[in-house]
């Protein structure tokens, strides 16, 4: 990581010193004298930016032409301070020519951090994982073009994971401007269209007047949930040239958000139904944002003595909690007669079977008259194009608002309706959740006993000696995805913090963990947090640069790949596709397996500049190596630890 | 997939009321390498220690060979067919060998992490 500046004063420049706080600041007039200008202010209008000088028999001559070699002031300088304004710390990017104006006062101009990605798709996903933590978004710096191209996969990961990713895309709008071949192939009309399906919001702006208001805007609308990803182009002369003399630049206020919350007659009729109820159970998938999130669940299941069962697209619950029974939503929701769902995506699946078969069907598991109750901010926010809204669930009532936010209502409404009786009846309920979420531990540590010394490791014996090794430190499970392991983490560990586990990439776009990890790991190394990441092989190929980035931004973080040496999800499918047409499976490796030869993650990992052991076949061997690699991630250094796994 | 679980339980669950004969003698041996080779342990696991995404624990308490049998020729849910054109009558009493050499989960007391 490169940190810029600590004091843009001392900079030869300083053109916005101390316009970096949030407010309005006329900026821009004192040192805009200073610039090299090719026309008088009264004369005709002076090109934005540096120009270009036509061939001419002068230039061929040896004879320089009368152009501008100096300029002192930068459209780009605005544009960090806007960015400063905002509270932006920290920056992916891989370079591009069409935001070298921005690259440039960034690290000369700014104070901000610079993680160096060997690919955008990288860039954004780190970007995603570390808003997950920091509850904030980084700022990602792409071509308008092929950098957005790179990008798009991890865009629509954070965009369908409602996580705020904030883009600048470089673009050179004036034809006449674009200098080479490759900047003509870089330039598009029309930057946004490629992405606009799912981001929340973009523009570009065509003044650096403009372009103060739309970052701001792009800011609060990619922070207000449900958040989204937002895209600012930026146009190279504009960055690149000198701050016009006659614009006053402003830098427009940053909105407090207050996260929209449920309506109170609709949270009260809420409350009458869950007092009501013989088994209601709440069912949470991205209900929370921040530690309060977590507190409030806890809160509303305490008053209620509910079940609550936690999909895991977020850390939602405690997994200690006595009332957490995600081991058994499946049969909590069959028999509830209320289900609260909160940030529940994909309602549908929570309440239907699906039979992937030659005919695939669904089929119903809620009891038909069960009360169906939606609170989500996904109702605010959608675009038709891309289908990651989910089969329709017709629901009783869907309160269109941030889970989070209302939480505190709910509970409120519901400690107005509870009386004594009900109380003494919901905690003799409460006791029997407690016995089965203890049932639950006990069966969840039976379970991770049957293979516990097979080789390939398997996935329970691997995440318990993860969790042995870093159960004393101040972790942060920052990537996996939960069916790839089997649940193991939610199972297993004890977690309570918010950034104990930041669930999955959201478009199962894979190639999300690698990245996600290192900007979790980089939003957690200030409060000495070790992040793990407990890494599929298949994800860890898309962009194993990312490693190097992590060396090089010295990121602490644990790789433990997750290495079942396949994509397994698609081997599983072939073999049923094969079987089914009676061919045996004897080719089904074709174009799903990753060996022939086997990838050699130590050694890869080795040659980015990471610490590593492995491949590790032999589970006795993996809790000392385990414990050496946490003692080398505590000295603020990535490493990797290579295991060969069972497919699940 | 949480529901293939759930209905293979309920299948292998519903052994005992088949009309039940003798598992025939299978080699263990062989029953492995076909156990790898036939793609049973991508979704059982190696050592048939199941997963709660992809297919259900086979052992210790294996179903009785009828049932076992039924299951491969005519699964239910998304398990995938296995027909005689794939595995013949005697891998099948191999894999099933196989399935019930296998050793028990490790002690609890033995596993001092798992507490």
């Amino acid at each position: 990581m490169s940190r810029g500046k600590k004091d843009p004063a001392l900079s030869r420049r300083g053109l916005l010193r101390g316009a970096g706080v949030a407010g309005a600041a006329v900026i821009g007039a004192p040192l805009a004298a200073e610039a090299q200008t090719p026309g008088q202010p009264d004369g005709p209008p002076r090109p934005i930016g540096p120009v270009t000088p036509a061939p001419n028999p002068r230039m061929e001559s040896g004879t320089p032409p009368e152009m501008p070699i100096l300029q002192g002031t930068a459209g780009s300088d605005y544009m960090v301070d806007v960015i400063q304004s905002l509270g932006i710390t920290q920056i992916a990017a891989n370079p591009g020519t069409s935001f070298r104006g921005l690259h440039e006062s960034l690290i000369n101009y700014s104070t901000l951090d610079w993680h160096t990605c060997t690919h955008e798709e990288a860039s954004v996903a780190m970007a995603h994982g570390y808003a997950k933590i920091e509850g904030k978004p980084m700022l990602v710096l792409a071509h308008g073009t092929v950098g957005l191209q790179h990008a798009s996969m991890a865009i629509y990961n954070a965009w369908c994971d409602r996580v705020p990713v904030y883009i600048m895309a470089g673009n050179t709008v004036d034809a006449p401007k674009r200098g080479s071949n490759a900047v003509w192939a870089h330039s598009v009309q029309d930057a946004g269209a490629l992405v606009r399906d799912f981001i929340k919001w973009d523009d570009s702006p065509a003044s650096l007047t403009h372009f103060g208001e739309s970052a701001v805007r792009a800011y609060k609308i990619g922070m207000t949930p449900p958040m989204a990803p937002t895209l600012i182009i930026i146009d190279s002369e504009m960055q690149d040239g000198p701050v016009p003399e006659n614009p006053k630049l402003e830098i427009p206020k940053l909105s407090r958000i207050a996260p929209v919350s449920g309506d109170q007659n609709a949270l009260a009729e809420v409350a009458k139904l869950l007092v009501n109820a013989e088994n209601p159970v709440i069912v949470a998938d991205r209900n929370t944002r921040t530690q309060a999130g977590i507190d409030r669940l806890v809160e509303l299941a305490e008053t209620l003595h509910v079940p609550v069962c936690d999909m895991g697209s977020r850390m939602n619950f405690p997994t200690r909690h006595k009332y957490n029974m995600s081991e058994r939503s499946r049969g909590l929701v069959a028999q509830a007669d209320v289900i609260l769902g909160l940030e529940l995506l994909d309602f549908y699946n929570a309440t239907h079977s699906f039979h992937d078969n030659i005919e695939s069907w669904s089929d119903s598991r809620i009891k038909k008259d069960a009360k169906l109750i939606s609170i989500s901010s996904a109702d605010l926010f959608n675009h038709a194009n891309y289908q990651d809204f989910m089969r329709y669930q017709p629901v009783d009532l869907a309160i269109p608002a941030d889970s989070e936010a209302s939480l505190p209502y709910l509970t409120e409404a519901l400690r107005k309706l509870i009386d004594p009786g009900m109380k003494a009846k919901f905690e003799a309920r409460g006791e029997k959740i407690a016995s089965d979420h203890a049932k639950a531990l006990t069966a969840a540590r039976a379970d991770a006993l049957y293979a516990w010394d097979a080789s390939p490791v398997a996935t329970g014996r691997l995440c318990a000696e993860i969790y042995e090794a870093i159960r004393s430190e101040d972790w942060s499970l920052a990537s996996t995805t939960g069916n790839f392991l089997s649940a193991w983490p939610q199972r297993l560990w004890d977690m309570s913090k918010h950034y104990h586990n930041t669930g999955a990439a959201g478009g199962s776009g894979i190639g999300y963990c690698a990245p996600a990890s290192a900007g979790a790991a980089a939003a957690n190394k200030k409060h000495g947090r070790i992040t793990v990441s407990i890494n599929p092989d298949g994800d860890m190929m898309y962009s194993p640069g990312v490693l190097w980035t992590a060396a090089n931004s010295k990121l602490p973080i644990l790789y433990v790949m997750h290495n079942n040496r396949a994509y397994h999800q698609e081997i599983m499918g072939i073999q049923r596709i094969a079987n089914r047409r009676q061919r045996g499976i004897d080719r089904t490796h074709i174009g799903v397996t990753l060996r022939d030869p086997f990838i050699d993650y130590a050694t890869m990992a080795k040659g980015l500049g990471v610490a590593s052991f492995g491949p590790i076949t032999d589970p006795r061997e993996l809790g000392p190596i385990l414990k050496k690699a946490v003692e080398i991630v505590k000295k603020g250094e990535p490493c990797l630890v290579d295991v060969v796994t069972q497919g699940r | 997939m949480k529901h293939l679980l759930a209905s293979l339980v309920l299948t292998f669950g519903a052994a005992p009321a088949l009309a039940q004969s003798a598992a025939p003698a299978g080699d263990a041996k062989h029953g492995e390498l076909l156990y790898m080779a036939d793609g049973c342990y991508q979704c059982h696991g190696t050592v048939g220690q199941g997963s709660r995404g992809t297919g259900p624990r086979l052992t210790p308490n294996t179903i009785p060979y009828d049932a076992f049998a039924a299951q491969l020729r005519k699964p239910a849910d998304i398990m995938p067919p296995y027909t005689a054109l794939v595995v013949s009558e005697s891998q099948l009493a191999d894999i099933y060998a196989y399935i019930k050499s296998v050793p028990g989960p490790a002690k609890a007391g033995d596993v001092t992490i798992l507490h």
